[in-house]
C-alpha cells in the first residue's frame, strides 16, 4: 500500500468512520438502552485507593481534553496568547502537569482494578481494551509534549486546520501527513477512541448532571401531570 | 394550603418478635439478584445494637441527612449543591461494602464432587462477588439478639447522653434487655436522597408519596447512598444503579399490602394514608430539634375536617383516597393517640414511618431472693424500665424525653386498664388513675387495645385505591402497561459495557 493511500485511510476514512459511529451509536444506545448509561462506579466495592486513582485521573483528563478543544476552537487566540514566551511556558507546563496527572491517575486506576479482586469482577474486557487505549494515548501525548515541545502553538497552526477540514467535509491532510509518526499515532488513536466511545463506559461523560445546580431540591412526579 | 396524600406506616415495636420474616419476604421478592445480594430493603436490628450498615446512626461517620449551616439554612450534610461537583468522582462519605457485609454462599457442589479422601468434604463459604473463599467477618444480622454485648450493643450511637450508671445497668445481668427495630425506607416528606441526586433520578410520587429511583436516569453518582441518614438507598454494584425499598408499589396498586407488611408474623405493621400540607414542609424541617416531632404532627391534617376535605378535593385527591385517610390506622396512632413517633427526626427528613416505642419486659421485684408480684408494682413505672428513657428519646424524640414519655405512659395505662377489665385483680380506681395520668379516656384505651391486639388484616392495612389505571390510560396503552407488570419498562437490568 502506498503512503498516499495509507494517509488517506488513516486521516480521512478512519476519522469519518469513527465520527459516524460515535454519533450514530451514542444516540442509538441512549434511545434503546438508556439503562446502560452509568458511570459504573466501583467505589462501593473498594474505597481505600479509589480516591487516589480516580480523582487525579478525572481532573487530569478533563483539563487536557478541554485544552485540546480550546486549541481546536480558538487557534488564533491561543497563538496570540503564546506570543509571549512566559505565557507559552506557563501554558505548556500546566498542560504537561495535567497530562502527567492523567497518566498517574490512569496507572492508579489500572493497578487498583488489577489488585482488588472485587473490582476485577466488575471490569469487563471492553474496560481493559479502553484502559490500554487510554494509557497509550496519554503516554504518547506526554511523549509528544516532551519530544516536540510548544505543542499548543503547532497544534493551533497545523492540527486545528486539519480537524476543521474534516469537520467541513473537505479533508485536507497536507499538514498531518508531514507529522512525525508519534504524533500520527496520537491522532489515529484519538479517532479510534472516539469511535470506540459509544461501546464503552465512557458514555457517562455525556450524562453529566448539569441541571442539578438549578433545580429545586425535591423532585415530585405526577402521573398524567407535567 | 397544598394538600397531598402520603401512604404512611406504623410499626408497633411492642409486638415485634424479631423473626425476620419481613426481611425474608422482601429479599425473596425484590433483592434476590446479582448485585443486590447484600441489600436488605427491609432489615430487623437488635437494639441496643449497631445495626445495618454498622452504626448507621453515627452521622459523624456517615454524614447522612440534613444539617443547618451557619446561615441557619438547611443543607445536605454529605454533599450539597456546591460540593457535589468537585466530589462527583469520589464521594467522600460513601459507605463501602465493608460497612455492610460481603455476601457469601457455600460451595455445595464440593459435597458431591470432592475427590475421595480421608476427611468428609465440606461446603466452604465463598464470596458471592468474587467466588473466592471468604473469611466471614460480618453479616446483615451479625449482632442479632446480642443486647448487652460489649462489642456490639455498647457501640450503639443512641447510648450517647446516658449516664455511666445507666450504661452499667443496661449491662447488668438482671436488667439485660434488647428489642427489635425493623426498618424499611421511611418514604420521607423531605427526603435527603431525592434532594441529593445530581441526575434527578430519585423522585417522590405525587399521588402517594412513595420515593423511587428512576433506574433509567440513575448514573451511579452515589450521592443518595451517602445522603440518606437511614442508609436505605443501596448501590447495586453489578448494574451500577442505586436501588431502594419501593414500598411494593406494584402490590399496593392492586390493593395488596407490601410483602413485609403482609408477611409480618407479629402483626406489628400498619399502613394507611395521611393527608399533609406540602406548603409548610420547609418551615417544619427548619424547626429546632425539640419542636420537630410536634412540627411534623402539625403538618398532618385531620381528614374529617370539612375544610381539609374541600382542600384535598381541590388539590385533585380522589374522594376514595380521602375516605381511606379517614379510616387510616396510622392517623389514629400518630395523631389521635400520639403514641407512634418518627425515628431520628433530628435528621430532618420528616420520615413517614412511625414507631410505637416498646415497653420493656416486666421486671420481677426481688425480696430476699424471691420474686414478689405484689399488685401495686405489677407493672413497673416507665422510669424503672430496663431501657433508660433517654435511650428511646435519642431514637424517637430527637433527644427529648417528653414525647416518648407520653407515648409510653399511654401504653402503660392501657395495660392497667386491660388488667382491671380482664383479670380483675386491679381495682377500677387504680386503672382510672393511670388512664387519667396518661391523658387517656376509657374509650381510647379500649381502641388502642383493639388496634394493638385484636387487629384484623383490614384494620391494619387501609390501602387507598391508587387509581393508576385511570392515570395510565391517559398516556399509555393499558395493554403495554400490563406487559410491563408495573415496572415501567421491559428488559433485564443489563449492566453497561
Amino acid at each position: 500500500m502506498s503512503q498516499h493511500v495509507l494517509d488517506q485511510f488513516m486521516f480521512v476514512a478512519l476519522p469519518y468512520v469513527c465520527l459516524f459511529t460515535f454519533f450514530l451509536m451514542t444516540i442509538y444506545r441512549y434511545r434503546m438502552q438508556s439503562f446502560s448509561y452509568s458511570s459504573l462506579s466501583s467505589q462501593f466495592l473498594e474505597n481505600k485507593h479509589h480516591f487516589w486513582a480516580v480523582v487525579p485521573f478525572h481532573y487530569g483528563i478533563l483539563v487536557v481534553t478541554a485544552g485540546h478543544f480550546v486549541a481546536f476552537l480558538i487557534p488564533r487566540t491561543l497563538l496570540a496568547w503564546n506570543s509571549h514566551p512566559l505565557r507559552l511556558y506557563v501554558l505548556e507546563i500546566t498542560a504537561l502537569a495535567f497530562g502527567l496527572l492523567t497518566f498517574i491517575g490512569l496507572t492508579g486506576v489500572i493497578v487498583r482494578r488489577l489488585s482488588s479482586s472485587k473490582v476485577r469482577i466488575v471490569t469487563s474486557p471492553t474496560d481493559w481494551i479502553l484502559f490500554a487505549m487510554l494509557l497509550i494515548q496519554t503516554g504518547s501525548g506526554i511523549s509528544n509534549a516532551l519530544v516536540y515541545p510548544w505543542g499548543s502553538s503547532w497544534f493551533a497552526t497545523s492540527m486545528a486546520p486539519y480537524l476543521w477540514s474534516i469537520l467541513k467535509l473537505s479533508p485536507d491532510v497536507t499538514f498531518v501527513t508531514a507529522m512525525p509518526w508519534m504524533i500520527k499515532l496520537h491522532v489515529v488513536l484519538a479517532f479510534l477512541t472516539i469511535g470506540f466511545f459509544p461501546f464503552t463506559r465512557l458514555v457517562h461523560v455525556l450524562v453529566i448532571p448539569n441541571p442539578y445546580l438549578w433545580r429545586k431540591p425535591q423532585v415530585v412526579r405526577w402521573y398524567g401531570r407535567k | 394550603m397544598n394538600i397531598r396524600s402520603q401512604v404512611s406506616m406504623v410499626f408497633h415495636l411492642d409486638k415485634c418478635i424479631g423473626c425476620h420474616t419481613c426481611s425474608i419476604a422482601c429479599k425473596n421478592v425484590w433483592t434476590d439478584r446479582k448485585g443486590a445480594e447484600y441489600m436488605w430493603w427491609n432489615n430487623v436490628e437488635t437494639k441496643p445494637g449497631t445495626g445495618y450498615p454498622t452504626q448507621w446512626e453515627d452521622q459523624d461517620k456517615y454524614r447522612g441527612g440534613w444539617e443547618k449551616n451557619s446561615q441557619d439554612k438547611l443543607v445536605i450534610k454529605s454533599t450539597g449543591k456546591a460540593r457535589v461537583v468537585p466530589n462527583i468522582f469520589h464521594n467522600p462519605h460513601m459507605p463501602s461494602m465493608d460497612d455492610y457485609y460481603e455476601p457469601w454462599t457455600y460451595d455445595y457442589q464440593n459435597l458431591f464432587n470432592a475427590p475421595e479422601g480421608a476427611d468428609q468434604p465440606i461446603a466452604k463459604a465463598i464470596s458471592m462477588i468474587t467466588g473466592e473463599d471468604i473469611d466471614i467477618q460480618a453479616g446483615p444480622n451479625w449482632d442479632d439478639d446480642l443486647g448487652g454485648s460489649e462489642i456490639y450493643a455498647a457501640n450503639d450511637p443512641n447510648l450517647a447522653g446516658l449516664t455511666e450508671q445507666q450504661r452499667l445497668q443496661l449491662n447488668s445481668v438482671e436488667r439485660l434487655v434488647f428489642y427489635y427495630l425493623p426498618r424499611i425506607c421511611n418514604h420521607c416528606l423531605n427526603p435527603c436522597c431525592v434532594a441529593s441526586c445530581p441526575s434527578g433520578a430519585l423522585y417522590k410520587r405525587g399521588e402517594d408519596g412513595i420515593v423511587l429511583i428512576d433506574q433509567k436516569r440513575c448514573r451511579a453518582w452515589r450521592s443518595c447512598v451517602a445522603a440518606c441518614p437511614y442508609k436505605k438507598t443501596y448501590f447495586n454494584w453489578f448494574t451500577g444503579k442505586s436501588e431502594k425499598c419501593i414500598l411494593c408499589f406494584p402490590r399496593l396498586e392492586t390493593g395488596q399490602a407490601p410483602a413485609c407488611f403482609h408477611s409480618c408474623v407479629g402483626r406489628i405493621r400498619y399502613l394507611g394514608v395521611l393527608l399533609y400540607d406540602a406548603d409548610r414542609l420547609e418551615e417544619v424541617a427548619n424547626m429546632p430539634d425539640n419542636q420537630l416531632v410536634e412540627g411534623q404532627r402539625s403538618l398532618i391534617l385531620n381528614p374529617h375536617d370539612p375544610e381539609v376535605i374541600r382542600g384535598a378535593q381541590s388539590a385533585g385527591i380522589p374522594d376514595s383516597v380521602i375516605e381511606s385517610a379517614q379510616q387510616s390506622p396510622v392517623y389514629k396512632f400518630v395523631m389521635d393517640w400520639k403514641i407512634a413517633l418518627p425515628p431520628h427526626i433530628e435528621y430532618r427528613t420528616l420520615p413517614m414511618l412511625f414507631y410505637v416505642p416498646p415497653m420493656s419486659p416486666v421486671i420481677a421485684n426481688f425480696e430476699d431472693g424471691l420474686a414478689n408480684h405484689s399488685m401495686d408494682s405489677l407493672f413497673h413505672g416507665i422510669d424503672q424500665s430496663r431501657v433508660p428513657m433517654q435511650y428511646f428519646a435519642n431514637l424517637f424524640g430527637a433527644g427529648h424525653e417528653g414525647v416518648v414519655r407520653y407515648a409510653m405512659g399511654k401504653q402503660l395505662a392501657v395495660r392497667w386498664h386491660r388488667r382491671a377489665e380482664t383479670v380483675g385483680d386491679v381495682d377500677r380506681a387504680t386503672a382510672d388513675r393511670y388512664l387519667h395520668e396518661a391523658d387517656l379516656t376509657v374509650e381510647d384505651a379500649e381502641a388502642i387495645y383493639r388496634l394493638t391486639s385484636l387487629c384484623t388484616f383490614e384494620d391494619r392495612f387501609v390501602i387507598p385505591p391508587m387509581h393508576r389505571e385511570q392515570a395510565i390510560e391517559m398516556i399509555k396503552d393499558p395493554y403495554e402497561v400490563k406487559a410491563e407488570t408495573g415496572f415501567g419498562f421491559v428488559g433485564g437490568p443489563q449492566r453497561g459495557l
